[in-house]
């Protein structure tokens, strides 16, 4: 139990090293050791939550070691209610994806290994408190990524693979420099909770260039997780990236990746500056309006299956940025409505779990329908529903847990979400209601020009999804289920460290112009 | 001290001189096939070298030869930096295809001559010896860049080298003439004292001496706009010759410029970790920062277009060149440090791709991107080693050519929010070299077919390959050794006048 944070970062590599050693021309030896590795490491996952305390709202499971000590460098792991539901969303999309990925044909070797070494690089993102260490597995998530998609990928690959990795690269130079400036202005230290401690005093009244540091620092952190997440206008690498993706690697770049972004932006951002919070949660909002529009408008646009999807992604995380800007209704200016914070915050971080979810279901029913078809034009099918009744069945609730029906997951999420956001940003709220409608729109044309109309001659033998791919996606559908009508056992995790975190936010606060 | 007494703290270079004496005797003994045993014994030579400056005690500072020279941790450090640049290129050269046809007599004598030259370069403190030692290294490196003589490329490579080395070591020597006429002395010490003591009237003639200075320099460390020899030479030259000039004469260059910045323009105060002082009213922090941008937005701009990886390398290096002058405008104890670091980080990596361009050629006799074609499929060591050392040079964690930058720019954000915008440029130059860096993994990885037999570089190249590629990991993830030693090695010889 110990060292258990350390064990989920690091069996990965084991596994990794492992694969390494298998000769490449045994190929389902290297895809069982993938299973093994991942599949350890999803129960490792569940065993830490179920050795979690929910009621206690700050870092568990806690390791510390020394490793640069003139740098003052730490190797500083933990585990809050933050991050734990984006720890087991981890292992389990990652033992999904082995399965997802179970068909790959090319360099069977080199794929499971770089696809255990992304495995590392979010599972350490998620982790570490040390914000060189946060760093450092941000980063080792890139060249995998780059070469899962440069590699595997569709024809338009290398392009979407070097965009990709420019995109987040310079994001991330941003984020160093931010960093840097946050270790020499709050006492030369990387600890992430020794800065959420120091830093917003520190910063306060800090000038750069006749600026505040705070919102220099703010600008530079934000910008490197906005690209990730993707806020509009960082967002022109992820349809792209997603559809030339192969699939499990779309379903991990949307069920994972993008949730780090927002995760960054509540871990670092939200706890270090709070007083950046006050000054840039309108704007949060906005950029969460536009990303509902501009996503649900271009989702709509789409002819490609998959790039719809990939549209919604944007769309949905836009309303996790409207709950996320609603943690202002905390401070006494905004008349200390907690709730309404509880509510936002939470609607946030229940969103990213259940996008993750979702998207994660609907990527990997997109490549059901490319494995068998060989093409993803929405206009090029019709009539499915009679050829694969189960496929249509499941992609039906998959598309309305997307669009946010009522007794689906995303549904709780998103109510949350806008009952938060409400009371301050009244405008922003009933405007980005636009975007549900918009999600509605795009998620049941596309259902209907592909399941209902015509049989098209060319589909008359096209096989039912088959058992690996119900062994993929049931699970995911359960929980959309599950969650959809009993959010309460994940809410339960999340609520006292959201709690803390708003509590942290609207103490901190100086509320000082800045 | 004078110079009989100086000589008992000379013997690392005395030793090295017998080195070159034997390796040259030797090789009018030994059949023309048989010349690569000379690369053997200056190996040898250089292990005996460094294990004589290891054990020398550098602790107590003091000049040598009536202050010519002087002996401080600082440039113990850089001396055991290039020690072991030597050794790594000497072995690779020994198995390098464009050498085979040559006798390598004069070729290792010559390597051995550049290090000599090298030591008085990082130990120099008075400008009679700078300007000696640049041209040791010069005139010795004007050869071995021409090594192949049958090879029309690389005679051009030599003759431009000269003509460029000629202008800029001309120009040089004009400052410094200057230099001398404005101050009476060629001490660096006492040339502070003089520059500090004069008032505003002299400042244009400093300034002028410096800029004419820094062409000499600027030369050396291949910097914008000094740079145009550099990607003709780099790409004529042997490969081998051009790993080592892309390292070990800009260590010796940047080790003269931190001397000459630090302890003529400035009263030295990094040495004592004071932060700098600057005692001349002259703006070097800023040209120099303008220096350090142009050159790294230049090479990283040109490298894009660049369809020969050794080109590419050669272009590569200059941004890297840049780099390290980012941290030069500070001129604080953290920033030298960061330079340090830096040199370490980046002598195993772009040493490292270059020893690949050597095993590629040998391989496909060519060094273009088609080259590399579907090379990371057929000869999987190179190709993941390859793959390290692009990311490295790129600068992304957990390797080390992202320590060596993270030093850079923390050093820089410490030095105060002058310099914050060079940390901003600097972030985006490494946006853009990730481009080019990545063409090379693509084309390795993504524009050839998988083969089925797998082909594996001679022993030597691999074990050489290995010896860069594991520290280029591992310093990226546990640096504490390293910076612990650099950290000791940061004293300099102080006069005070």
């Amino acid at each position: 139990m110990e060292y258990i944070l350390s064990w989920l970062i690091w069996l990965p590599v084991v596994g990794m090293v492992a694969i390494a050693f298998i000769p490449r021309e045994k190929e389902d030896l290297i895809k069982q050791a993938a299973a093994v590795t991942t599949g350890v490491q999803f129960f490792l996952t569940l065993v830490l939550w179920n050795n979690f305390d929910s009621q206690d709202g700050s870092m568990q499971f806690k390791e510390w070691a020394e490793w640069i000590p003139s740098f003052n460098i730490s190797y500083h792991l933990g585990v809050d209610g933050l991050s734990l539901p984006m720890v087991i969303l981890t292992g389990m999309l990652f033992f999904i994806g082995v399965f997802v990925s179970w068909n790959i044909k090319k360099a069977v070797k080199g794929y499971f290994a770089l696809f255990l070494l992304l495995n590392t690089g979010v599972m350490g993102v998620f982790l570490s408190l040390d914000f060189f260490l946060f760093y450092i597995f941000w980063e080792v998530m890139l060249l995998p990524m780059y070469f899962l998609i440069g590699m595997w990928g569709g024809p338009q690959r290398e392009y979407a693979a070097i965009k990709f990795f420019l995109y987040t690269l310079f994001g991330s130079v941003l984020m160093l420099v931010g960093i840097l400036g946050l270790y020499f202005s709050c006492g030369k230290t990387f600890d992430i909770l020794e800065l959420t401690r120091v830093a917003p005093e520190a910063l306060g009244g800090l000038m750069w260039w006749g600026m505040s540091a705070i919102k220099v620092i703010w600008v530079l952190l934000f910008i490197g997780f906005a690209i990730k997440v993707p806020v509009f206008p960082f967002h022109t690498w992820l349809p792209l990236a997603h559809v030339e993706a192969p699939t499990a690697i779309s379903v991990l770049l949307a069920g994972i990746l993008l949730k780090l972004g927002v995760y960054g932006i509540i871990r670092v951002n939200y706890g270090l500056m709070p007083d950046g919070v006050y000054w840039f949660s309108y704007a949060l909002a906005l950029l969460g309006l536009i990303n509902v529009i501009w996503g649900g408008l271009c989702a709509l646009a789409q002819t490609d299956l998959k790039k719809l999807v990939a549209y919604s992604s944007v769309n949905h995380m836009g309303y996790s940025l409207i709950g996320m800007a609603a943690i202002v209704a905390a401070g006494e200016a905004n008349g200390a409505n907690i709730k309404a914070a509880q509510a936002g915050m939470g609607g946030a971080v229940f969103q990213m779990f259940n996008h993750g979810t979702i998207s994660a279901m609907l990527f990997i029913l997109v490549g059901v329908i490319y494995e068998r078809a060989h093409h993803r034009e929405i206009e090029g099918f019709g009539g499915l529903a009679s050829q694969m009744p189960v496929y249509t069945g499941i992609t039906a609730v998959a598309f309305f847990a997307g669009l946010g029906l009522p007794g689906l997951s995303g549904f709780i999420s998103e109510a949350m979400c806008f009952i938060g956001a409400f009371p301050v940003y009244k405008t922003i709220v009933i405007a980005s209601t636009i975007g549900i409608l918009l999600n509605a729109a795009y998620f049941l044309w596309a259902f209907q020009r592909i399941f209902f109309g015509e049989l098209n001659e060319k589909y008359n033998d096209l096989p039912e999804i088959n058992r690996l791919e119900l062994f993929t996606v049931v699970p995911l559908l359960i929980i959309t289920l599950f969650f959809g009508i009993y959010p309460a056992p994940y809410l339960d995790i999340i609520s006292s460290t959201m709690d803390t975190i708003i509590e942290h936010v609207v103490d901190m606060a100086t509320y000082a112009s800045m | 001290m004078n110079n009989l007494q100086s000589l008992s703290y000379f013997y690392p270079e005395l030793l090295l001189t017998m080195v070159i004496l034997v390796a040259i005797i030797y090789d009018l003994f030994i059949d023309s096939s048989e010349s690569g045993k000379v690369g053997w014994v200056l190996v040898f030579g250089l292990v005996l070298v460094a294990i004589s400056i290891w054990f020398q005690d550098s602790s107590k500072v003091t000049t040598l030869f009536t202050d010519a020279i002087v002996l401080d941790p600082f440039s113990t450090f850089f001396k055991l930096l290039i020690i072991l640049a030597t050794i790594f290129v000497s072995i690779v050269s020994l198995h390098s295809g464009e050498l085979e046809n040559y006798r390598k007599g004069e070729y290792f004598s010559l390597l051995g001559i550049i290090t000599f030259g090298l030591f008085l370069m990082v130990s120099s403190i008075d400008l009679i010896m700078v300007y000696v030692s640049i041209e040791i290294v010069s005139i010795m490196s004007f050869v071995l860049a021409g090594y192949l003589k049958k090879n029309t490329r690389s005679n051009e490579a030599a003759l431009k080298y000269v003509v460029y080395g000629a202008f800029s070591s001309g120009i040089m020597l004009f400052g410094l003439s200057y230099i001398y006429g404005l101050t009476g002395s060629t001490n660096f010490f006492q040339i502070q004292q003089t520059f500090a003591a004069s008032g505003p009237e002299s400042n244009s003639a400093i300034l002028i001496a410096v800029i004419m200075v820094l062409a000499g320099f600027g030369y050396k460390i291949s910097a914008v706009p000094f740079h145009f020899w550099t990607p003709d030479v780099y790409e004529g030259a042997p490969t081998t010759i051009t790993a080592y000039l892309s390292i070990a004469p800009k260590a010796g260059a940047l080790a003269m410029m931190i001397r000459f910045f630090n302890q003529v323009l400035a009263d030295g105060g990094a040495m004592v970790g004071m932060g700098s002082f600057s005692s001349t009213d002259i703006p070097w922090p800023s040209i120099l920062s303008l220096l350090a941008v142009l050159t790294m937005t230049v090479g990283n701009v040109v490298a894009i277009q660049q369809n020969n990886v050794k080109r590419m390398l050669a272009y590569s290096s200059i941004a890297h060149a840049g780099y390290m002058l980012l941290a030069m405008p500070v001129m604080s104890g953290e920033s030298v440090y960061a330079i340090m670091v830096y040199l370490v980080m980046y002598l195993f990596m772009n040493l490292g791709a270059f020893f690949v361009v050597i095993t590629v050629k040998n391989r496909t006799n060519g060094e273009t991107f088609d080259d590399y074609k579907g090379l990371g499929w057929e000869m999987p060591i190179v190709g993941i080693s390859m793959t390290l050392f692009m990311v490295s040079l790129t600068g992304l964690p957990p390797t080390a050519g992202f320590i060596g930058k993270f030093y850079i720019f923390a050093s820089l954000i410490q030095g105060g929010s002058a310099f914050y915008w060079l940390v901003i440029i600097g972030g985006i130059n490494s946006v853009i070299s990730l481009y080019y860096y990545l063409r090379v993994v693509k084309v390795m990885y993504f524009d050839g077919e998988r083969k089925d037999s797998l082909l594996f570089p001679p022993r030597v190249l691999s074990g050489m390959l290995l010896v860069t590629a594991i520290p280029t990991l591992v310093l990226g993830i546990y640096w504490v050794p390293i910076a612990e030693w650099i950290q000791s090695s940061l004293v300099f010889f102080i006069q005070t006048i």
